[in-house]
């Protein structure tokens, strides 16, 4: 084994720096990491449930992109993907399961139910007129249901949102949900 | 008129307000104190044997009473309408396989009529479903509460006076259902020893996919009672689609029973078909029974991998969701959407099959084999598996039958009934295949006969793929099919019905009328009443899932909690079925 060469000059110094140390910031450092681990919540509501599930399996592979691990519990998770028709029965148990999930969180309002009511939105008379309703979304996917790469999309700009957060600004900017009152 | 109206006239004379017999179903409508001896004597005493409750609905007639208040011959093809509302009771006799509609007048002052959940257990939940959507009480009936909607829903949302811009607020006070699951603490059982708890499961829960809620009484992990709460996916299909006209009523049938939305808009317009009269060309009923048998492979696929998921059988779903997306690469080529489709149309299908669809669908069915052997390697010799599933989740068939079971969960308790050969429709006479069953009614079975039905779709499409006949794929009935665009250039009447069909939709001559179809999950029917304007005065859709899961709540007793979720994923219930 040969003793590595000692360096004799200040450029040579320099010039090894260059290939062993990486400077960036904190910021962007965190922010790369979080945003390739974006956990989402098991949550299908409806119809887009299915295109969801698809999205998991092999030929989409959301794993791909660090959202693989669907977690069973909101204490676990990052993302809720809200997908399917959210009926007046179930929002308050949608709102409920958002207040359960610690911070950071995000909200994908995946199809057209989620976004505004859908086709249900004329005559919907147990039917929620979008989520935004009663939890801050952050990403719409419109679609009846999106295609798995419409929802893979979606998850591309929730990872933008989430690279370009900074740690001393944690509280993110978004309305808290004020629904829910008789 | 039919022997068997004739003998319920001549038995309950002062009760039958009226029969007719129309389009090859038998009606009577009658006086409601004479419900529950009819049904009993129809149940038990009369020729036929009618043991069979297929589908209990409600109808408002307040726009039929004023039409004929205001002209006493209208709408004459609906029969007698005495009072407001009338409770449908569609029945079926297993022996003889025919159907009966008994309808039972009930007037809008002291609405209400008497149960018959203790004659057919599936009415009770129907029975909670027309007293939540039209208001209708029913005597006697042992928990009668709301079902669909809110536990504080305001109204009754199927009547046709409902305000339908009315806000119903939101609020938290959720349905606690405690007081139908009775005492806890000590368990008196064992003298205090153990103590009963209640565990929620859903409508959020990992293993219950889609928005389903048990509520359990626990001994230890032994379920002793529970109860089930549905609606959280209640969207109002029926409302909906007596606001818009026949044809975009298809789009919302799509969404019914989402992992088969093909099967859906085959069996909503064969049911508008046979209310209009409409016979559909040879090549579209080949056409139908590819994309049904194809919707019933992707329904099963879709069953089998989520319960399999649920029971830790992660790499099954792998293997079958693969085989889900060749399925759906075929579908997407024909008609443009993966999941919900709209493909069939009233009087045909929107367009015919090309070359690249049938290669396709003969490349899936040479791949679907393998991977269901691949799954059944992994499974059928599995010891963890199979103490998992084996005898657990047992129905009889007797219950099944009083549910309202129909299906592969009805043929897993050994019964062969099948629609496709106890009612042959779309040609399905002339297809060799075998109405697959299982004997014993447990878990295993609801399995394994998904996969024997697998096998018995592929043989059916391969035989018509075989013997596809060539022609059109859409009626010419023009009533329902609008010109060729060269005859609307050329002559006026062309022009003219081009005209009226766009603007006013189809118009379906006033009737009424019950046609089911064999679904994935068991019959789908659509009972259907037109006042003879554009759009349905009621549609009703008889969702098998919703007969299934009422029987639920009987199978888990006296399993563990884990043995539910394996349960719940056998049985397959779609919530956009379920509570549509």
């Amino acid at each position: 084994m040969t003793e590595p060469k000692a360096l004799s000059t200040p450029l040579d110094q320099a010039a090894s720096l260059r290939d062993n140390i990486l400077i960036t910031q904190v910021d962007k450092l965190i922010g790369w990491t979080r945003k390739n681990s974006v956990w989402p919540m098991t949550f299908g509501l409806a119809c887009c449930a299915i295109e969801m599930m698809a999205t998991g399996a092999s030929s989409y592979d959301i794993d791909r992109f660090g959202s693989g691990p669907f977690r069973a519990t909101p204490r676990q998770s990052d993302l809720m993907i809200v997908a399917g028709t959210v009926t007046n029965k179930m929002a308050p148990r949608v709102k409920r399961l958002y207040d359960q999930m610690p911070e950071p969180k995000y909200v994908l309002a995946m199809g057209a139910c989620t976004v505004s009511g859908g086709p249900y939105i004329k005559y919907g008379y147990h039917v929620l007129k979008g989520v935004d309703r009663i939890v801050p979304v952050d990403v719409y996917v419109p679609g009846c249901p999106p295609r798995p790469e419409a929802l893979l999309e979606g998850l591309f700009r929730i990872q933008e949102k989430v690279a370009k957060e900074r740690i001393l600004d944690r509280n993110r900017v978004g309305a808290r949900p004020s629904l829910l009152v008789e | 008129m039919s022997a068997i109206l004739a003998a319920l006239q001549e038995r309950f004379p002062s009760e039958v307000l009226a029969t007719s017999h129309l389009r090859g179903e038998p009606t009577a409508v009658i006086h409601r104190r004479g419900v529950r001896p009819i049904m009993a004597w129809l149940r038990g005493e009369s020729s036929e044997r009618y043991d069979f409750l297929a589908d209990l609905a409600g109808v408002d007639g307040q726009k039929i009473l004023e039409a004929r208040a205001e002209n006493p011959g209208a709408l004459a093809d609906l029969g007698a309408w005495p009072d407001r509302f009338q409770v449908v009771y569609h029945l079926k006799s297993l022996s003889t396989g025919s159907r009966l509609r008994i309808k039972a007048s009930v007037p809008e002052t002291d609405c209400s009529v008497a149960t018959i959940s203790d004659l057919w257990a599936g009415a009770n939940w129907a029975e909670r479903e027309v007293f939540d959507l039209f208001g209708v009480r029913f005597d006697g009936h042992p928990n009668l509460k709301r079902i669909l909607c809110i536990h504080t829903f305001k109204g009754h949302a199927l009547r046709k006076d409902y305000y339908i811009k009315d806000q119903q607020w939101l609020n938290e006070e959720n349905e606690s259902l405690m007081d139908e699951l009775g005492e806890f603490g000590e368990n008196p059982a064992d003298g205090g020893f153990s103590e009963l708890i209640p565990v929620n499961l859903g409508p959020a829960h990992p293993a219950t996919h889609g928005v389903l809620r048990s509520l359990v009484k626990l001994d230890g992990e032994i379920i002793v009672k529970s109860v089930q709460e549905i609606g959280y996916l209640h969207r109002g299909f029926e409302k909906h689609s007596e606001n818009s006209t026949w044809t975009q009523v298809i789009p919302y049938t799509d969404r019914l029973n989402y992992c088969s939305a093909m099967l859906n808009n085959v069996a909503y317009c064969r049911a508008v078909e046979k209310l209009m009269g409409i016979d559909v060309p040879p090549r579209t009923k080949f056409i139908r029974v590819i994309i049904a048998e194809i919707s019933r492979i992707i329904d099963h696929l879709v069953c089998l991998a989520a319960c399999l998921v649920d029971l830790g059988a992660l790499s099954n779903f792998w293997y079958l969701f693969a085989m889900r997306e060749k399925a759906y690469e075929a579908l997407e080529g024909l008609c443009g959407a993966r999941l919900t489709s709209s493909y069939v149309r009233v009087g045909g299908v929107a367009d015919d099959l090309d070359a690249q669809f049938i290669g396709r669908v003969r490349a899936f069915l040479t791949e679907l084999p393998t991977a269901l052997n691949e799954v059944l390697g992994l499974i059928s010799k599995n010891r963890i598996f199979l103490d998992r599933v084996k005898g657990i989740g047992i129905i009889s068939r007797e219950d099944a039958l009083s549910h309202g079971f129909t299906g592969p969960c009805l043929r897993a308790t050994g019964y062969a009934y099948d629609l496709r050969r106890a009612e042959p429709y779309d040609g399905y006479e002339a297809f060799d295949f075998e109405v697959a069953t299982r004997p014993d009614g447990d878990s295993w079975s609801r399995l394994m006969v998904r996969f024997d039905e697998m096998k018995q779709s592929m043989r059916i499409i391969e035989q018509a793929l075989d013997k596809l006949p060539s022609g059109p794929v859409l009626s010419d009935d023009k009533r329902v099919m609008m010109p060729k665009k060269e005859h609307v250039y050329g002559n006026i009447e062309a022009l003219m019905n081009h005209f009226v069909i766009i603007y006013d939709g189809i118009k379906v001559p006033a009737g009424e009328s019950y046609c089911a179809t064999e679904g994935a999950n068991g019959e789908l029917g659509f009972y259907l009443v037109s006042d003879g304007s554009g759009r349905p005065y009621r549609v009703r859709c008889r969702p098998p899932c919703f007969y299934l899961y009422s029987a639920f709540g009987r199978m888990i007793e006296g399993c563990m909690v884990p043995d539910a979720v394996a349960v719940l994923g056998t049985l397959n219930v779609i919530a956009g079925e379920l509570d549509r």
